[in-house]
């Protein structure tokens, strides 16, 4: 688990142990548990999972094991702007990979990372189901349909000032 | 009059809900907001041409429509009954202009089941799904047939399941209501994990309805009253349209106790998954909502005698359940005449990739690839030669111009090295590397493998490592036959449906590309120019007229040359990205 060891606020950790008795700290729903956690934190670090495992009567590598079983959860905070580049296969036909490649050039961080800034995390995502608009690449919420690699800058260019 | 804006994923990625406001806006305006009605759909299909907007009762077909086109279909076409050309589909080959979606190639094959409602009912409204039909099936077979007599037409429909493995449906039923138990459930499949399809996102979004109330028929069929939905948690707008849905069937009676007043007791919980692609298998699914990882088990004890918590469990797809009102209302005859001798009623595709016509369609069983490429899917974009179409998914394998004429069904695609799996149907031109595509996939199955038996967590990892070798021109006979035995011992030897078919695309490329993996490693050519080990790209003197395009576009800044004057790439530099051969508009960059 990650080295640096961080302080949960005493707030989030009230919220975090609220969520737990909403499920009845069942751990048939530490699935459901994690997705609301990581909607209070947006990652989800040892110590989260600490908390999780106590509330649920878990063992902490139980947690561990489906945290880093599904995609979906992340040990590693977000960029403020986290971009997604779907790398399903209909984008990759129409040259997904050379977009994600770009992305990582420009930003100098590898997929699944965050730049030292704290601004930008690139990450691979499967399909969206925008296939016509292929390749699809995603900055939080916003979609952007047909991004060639030199259309990178100019999305990158919209958050330079944000 | 209905204004019926496209409200799928695809369209609201393309501002489809800014156009679905201003269309509200302008009608108020206009002060007819008692007349005419705007109403967001689910997905239309046809994603290539969103969004759509289709006026009812005139069928006219809008396609690609801005936010800022509102104002233009309000006045000229709802206020003086003119349409507005320039918002009309042209069919790109013979260049005629087409107001209905009827008379399109697109849907001129195409025949609607599991999506009939879907682009034509408002999701968010349960009265419009009543007003097609919806929930009579149910009321039919809770007071007119006994759980026995109604497992028996789903038997006679012969429908198989939609979500990969083709298993038949009603069988599957029977199995799980003849098991006595106290307790059973119900489990929809959502998680639709196969990179590049999306149907049943789509009905979902687009008729939620329907999967309910079969959810529910199911529920009686064998007993059971609870029924789970598992959905990837990456689908927000499906998950809301499906929570919507299911308040709405509560406050109806249609879920709940005692349902239709027949003593039948059924309600639906939504379970999230969390990205895992190997939790489409039915046993890795019900243990992953059962809060573990999503590992597979072996195969017995069946979900329908051990499955959620233990109690027998049926679990089928978004697709199969979407088909099983209407066979209810028509009849089993009439599904099962539908479709090929072993494969009956129809199939949802994604079509994506090198086509022009990208979209979510609904074809016979028995309609041939090239029906759907050359027809529906209206051919090879930008004119290029069609090379091989991938079905099935990463378990499915890629099919070329020879096996263009069978029909499709679940027996034909397997006999042909394919598959079916859950529909994903991805169109390859001339351009794409078979060598890349199987390693693209394999890439997908590494990262997706749940690592729980060996043959799948290392064996796949190896295969990748040795197409890489291959696409580095680093290549030798000696690993084209690794390549092939590790794929038949993985096949052979892997405990889920993942491992068994991951050696797939591996397999049927080199069956049907063999030459090509051939000058990878012989001449160390990639003839598709797509391995950047093995390609260079370089100015052809006497083509470059110095306009700098190149060196302007170039992302490492390794081209070099004055205007008008002809331009140098520095090899030690070039990243082979390709932007200068996309770029120059004179044919004066060569890959080689």
């Amino acid at each position: 688990m990650s080295a640096i060891k961080i302080k949960l606020r005493e707030n989030d950790l009230k919220q975090l142990k609220e969520v737990c008795e909403s499920f009845n700290n069942d751990p048939g729903e530490l699935i459901n548990v994690l997705h609301k956690a990581q909607g209070i934190f947006g990652y989800l670090p040892a110590e989260v999972q600490e908390v999780v495992a106590q509330e649920l009567k878990v063992p902490v590598a139980k947690v561990y094991g489906v945290v880093t079983f599904y995609s979906f959860f992340t040990m590693v905070p977000r960029g403020k702007y986290p971009i997604s580049v779907c790398t399903g296969t209909a984008c990759y036909v129409r040259g997904a990979e050379k977009v994600l490649d770009e992305f990582k050039r420009i930003l100098k961080v590898p997929v699944g990372e965050t730049t030292s800034d704290g601004k930008f995390s690139i990450a691979g995502l499967r399909c969206v189901g925008a296939c016509g608009l292929a390749p699809v690449v995603l900055v939080g919420d916003k979609t952007y349909g047909r991004v060639a690699p030199d259309g990178v800058k100019e999305i990158l260019k919209e958050y330079e000032d944000k | 009059m209905h204004l019926l804006v496209c409200g799928g994923t695809g369209c609201h990625a393309s501002a489809s809900n800014q156009l679905l406001e201003n269309l509200k806006q302008e009608v108020a305006d206009k002060d007819l907001a008692g007349e005419i009605q705007v109403i967001s759909t689910g997905c239309f299909g046809f994603c290539e041409k969103g969004p759509i907007v289709k006026i009812i009762p005139d069928n006219t077909f809008y396609t690609e429509v801005k936010p800022d086109d509102a104002t233009e279909i309000v006045q000229e076409h709802v206020i003086k009954g003119r349409q507005v050309k320039r918002l009309l589909y042209t069919d790109p080959v013979k260049k005629t202009v087409i107001s209905e979606s009827k008379d399109m190639g697109f849907y001129k094959k195409q025949l609607r089941i599991a999506l009939r409602n879907c682009g034509f009912i408002n999701p968010e409204d349960i009265d419009e799904y009543i007003a097609a039909d919806g929930y009579i099936a149910l009321g039919n077979v809770l007071t007119e047939m006994s759980p026995e007599e109604a497992t028996k037409v789903m038997i006679d429909s012969g429908l198989r399941g939609r979500g990969g493995g083709g298993f038949p449906t009603g069988v599957k039923w029977d199995i799980a209501r003849k098991v006595e138990s106290g307790q059973k459930y119900v489990v929809c499949n959502a998680d639709e994990g196969d990179p590049g399809a999306f149907m049943d996102r789509s009905i979902l979004e687009g008729d939620p309805h329907s999967v309910i109330e079969a959810m529910a028929i199911n529920g009686y069929c064998i007993g059971a009253d609870k029924g789970l939905v598992y959905i990837r948690a990456e689908y927000p707008l499906a998950i809301e349209r499906l929570k919507i849905a299911l308040d709405q069937a509560r406050e109806y009676g249609l879920l709940g106790e005692d349902i239709f007043g027949t003593g039948f007791n059924f309600d639906i919980e939504i379970r999230y998954g969390a990205g895992a692609f190997v939790c489409g298998e039915e046993t890795a699914l019900i243990h992953s909502m059962e809060g573990h990882r999503g590992e597979p088990t072996f195969k017995p004890p069946f979900p329908a005698q051990s499955g959620y918590l233990g109690k027998p469990t049926n679990v089928n797809n978004v697709e199969t359940f979407a088909n099983i009102p209407v066979i209810y209302n028509k009849g089993a005859k009439w599904f099962a005449s539908i479709g090929t001798e072993k494969s009956k009623g129809t199939k949802v595709f994604a079509l994506a990739g090198k086509i022009n016509n990208v979209g979510l369609i609904e074809v016979p069983m028995g309609t041939t690839l090239r029906e759907v490429i050359f027809e529906i899917g209206g051919g090879i974009k930008d004119g290029k030669k069609f090379k091989a179409v991938q079905t099935g998914g990463p378990s499915g394998g890629c099919l070329t111009e020879k096996h263009l004429d069978t029909p499709i069904d679940f027996d034909n695609l397997l006999e042909s090295g394919s598959m079916m799996g859950s529909g994903g149907m991805i169109v390859m031109d001339e351009d794409d590397c078979m060598v890349s595509v199987a390693r693209f996939y394999l890439d997908f199955t590494v990262e997706e493998s749940c690592g729980k038996c060996t043959p799948c967590r290392v064996g796949n990892k190896r295969l990748y490592e040795l197409l890489e070798v291959i696409s580095k021109g680093n290549g030798t006979h000696a690993e084209l036959d690794k390549l092939r035995n590790l794929s038949e011992v993985i096949k052979d030897t892997s405990l889920c449906g993942l491992g068994q078919t991951s050696p797939n695309p591996v397999l049927s490329t080199m069956d049907n590309f063999w030459d090509e993996y051939l000058t990878h490693i012989e001449d160390k050519r990639c003839p598709a120019g797509q391995c950047k080990d093995l390609i260079r790209y370089e100015v052809i003197e006497e083509n470059c007229v110095g306009c700098t395009a190149c060196a302007r576009n170039c992302p490492v800044n390794c081209i070099s040359g004055e205007r008008k004057e002809i331009h140098y790439i520095d090899q030690s530099l070039c990243i082979k990205c390709g932007a200068c051969f996309d770029k120059c508009k004179f044919n004066a960059i060569s890959v080689s």
